[in-house]
């Protein structure tokens, strides 16, 4: 195994013993470091567990799950995961920039720290001006700026992001993609991304994961090798939408006979 | 700032408006009634509706011969009473609150706790304050003797909603924001206090307000089996005995009654505006 290696799951199975559902199977995913990943399929496939699973929120039925050489819990315990969901969760009561160090608290690193920290993220999100404001008077993109620089501040192993943009209009998506995008080169994190959107998944990743539901298995995965710098232009690679289409053809191919109201009569 | 004050001016106002209005009614009412000569639900007299004028000049007269104005009277065992009632919320706020916390933590403690906690406030106060006179009166350090014991019972009104509402405003944290939490493997310490607590205080404030009112309340009726007189609830007793000879000074007493829970209302209302940062529609 390379040293590289940040997360390792093998033969991870999930079943939820109300409805008996299996929401993954038998599931193995590798990701090195620097790696951007993103896990995409329909509702139902099992990548948000899949996530929850690496970031010991949710424990698997069988298989394990390394991350940087522990277990997850372990990982978790020593804080290696930066996690942003689709709702920025802010804390309404504290100000932007108390919500990115809130995190910083937690590691216990003091206030001048944590200050010269703070502001060193809000320049990464470009949200310098806004420190003292409080989250509701920010809009949806805003709000998930802060949330993924609360998520960076503390430099975790592993970023994981479920859906993070799935509830923003389509263009605050394109610039936040490319924010992404940007922030990761700076950082070098380790990512994995949960997204419904194959153009997302493509212009990201380093690697696209595509899963089919019931029971929650990984279809294909399809490098992706774009060059980089991705900009505003890699949308109009013809390569781009060479992959965009292999991307749809998997999760088409594997979700055929699963979707009822598909079948010819 | 011009903003602000012309709001607190319009405010204002707006209230004395409010009080006119009221006063208007009442002589309205007054005056059909008398008039009239209508019995229902009552025939109105100066004994059973005195004029709001009446009431007003009882302020400014003493109300037994060799004594300072009514108002003057008033005004010092509102204090007393305020003093009691103050003790009482502080005891009964901290009190609700950490009880709420406790039980917030054990389901098995809030399910045989809970119904105890309920029955306390189905007995009537008048029924427990002599109990707490006589237990608590005695262990009391001197300067304590007497009201100490009418602070108990204050608080006994005060921590119930208190307690209610901590425990329902520490399971409203939002669910992702724990998972949140525990991505950062936080101890449970440190989810209540960043973020149970937090999230618990437009719950608890809202709380807070009842019990602002319900501690002045348990003051008054507290200082009744105390056998207190230099309070509010003393004058109320006494001036109900002159009910029928003078039932303007138990009106004027009433009036004031109200301010002092008016004015703690408006304090908890202030306190909650400084410490509570929520999006405005989150506001509880």
């Amino acid at each position: 195994m390379s040293a590289e290696l940040v997360v390792s799951v093998s033969g991870v199975t999930k079943t939820f013993p109300r409805g008996n559902v299996t929401a993954l199977q038998d599931i193995d995913l590798a990701l090195t470091h620097g790696e951007f990943v993103s896990l995409i399929g329909p509702s139902g496939c099992g990548k948000s567990t899949l996530l929850r699973v690496i970031g010991d929120l949710v424990e698997p039925t069988a298989g394990t799950v390394t991350v940087n050489g522990k277990t997850a819990r372990q990982a978790r315990i020593d804080r290696d995961y930066g996690i942003v969901f689709q709702d920025a969760v802010l804390f309404d009561w504290r100000t932007v920039a108390k919500n990115i160090a809130l995190p910083l608290e937690m590691v216990g690193w003091d206030r001048d720290r944590r200050k010269a920290r703070v502001e060193e993220m809000l320049d990464l999100v470009e949200l310098g001006s806004f420190a003292e404001h409080h989250p509701w008077q920010l809009s949806g993109g805003m709000q998930q700026r802060v949330s993924i620089a609360r998520a960076l501040s503390f430099e975790p192993a592993l970023l994981l992001m479920d859906e993070p943009f799935g509830a923003l209009d389509e263009m605050t998506r394109e610039r936040l993609n490319l924010e992404l995008l940007s922030i990761w080169e700076t950082l070098g994190s380790t990512v994995i991304f949960v997204t419904h959107s194959i153009s997302e998944a493509v212009f990201l990743s380093t690697k696209v994961v595509v899963m089919s539901p019931r029971p929650g298995r990984i279809a294909g995965t399809i490098d992706v090798d774009l060059p980089r710098p991705r900009a505003a232009e890699t949308r109009e690679d013809p390569h781009y939408f060479e992959l965009v289409t292999a991307v749809r053809e998997l999760l088409r191919k594997r979700g055929e006979h699963l979707l009822p109201e598909e079948e010819p009569q | 700032m011009p903003a602000s004050l012309l709001h607190a001016a319009r405010r204002s106002l707006g209230v004395g408006a409010v009080v006119l209005a009221l006063a208007g009614l009442w002589e309205l009412y007054h005056w059909i009634w008398t008039t009239t000569g209508w019995t229902h639900p009552f025939a109105v007299d100066s004994t059973s509706m005195p004029h709001v004028w009446t009431i007003l000049k009882a302020f400014g007269q003493p109300a037994q011969v060799n004594q300072p104005a009514l108002i003057t009277i008033l005004f010092h065992k509102s204090l007393f009473t305020a003093k009691e009632a103050v003790v009482g919320f502080a005891l009964g706020a901290v009190v609700g609150f950490a009880l709420g916390v406790l039980l917030a933590h054990s389901r098995l403690l809030q399910r045989g706790v809970t119904p105890y906690i309920v029955a306390s406030q189905t007995i009537p106060i008048l029924a427990i304050a002599p109990m707490v006179v006589v237990w608590v009166n005695p262990k009391l350090p001197g300067p304590f003797q007497g009201w100490g014991s009418v602070a108990v019972i204050a608080a006994y009104l005060t921590f119930f909603p208190v307690t209610i509402n901590t425990l329902r405003g520490l399971h409203s944290a939002d669910a992702r924001a724990l998972e949140l939490m525990r991505t950062y493997a936080a101890s449970a310490w440190t989810v209540l206090w960043k973020l149970r607590v937090p999230a618990s205080l437009p719950y608890v404030f809202s709380a807070l307000r009842l019990a602002a009112t319900a501690s002045v309340v348990g003051a008054i009726i507290g200082e009744l089996p105390s056998g207190l007189q230099s309070g509010l609830g003393g004058a109320i007793l006494n001036f109900n005995q002159y009910y029928s000879i003078e039932p303007q000074e138990l009106w004027a007493t009433n009036i004031v009654a109200a301010l002092v829970g008016i004015v703690f209302f408006s304090v908890v209302v202030a306190a909650e505006k400084a410490v509570v940062r929520r999006a405005p529609e989150n506001v509880a």
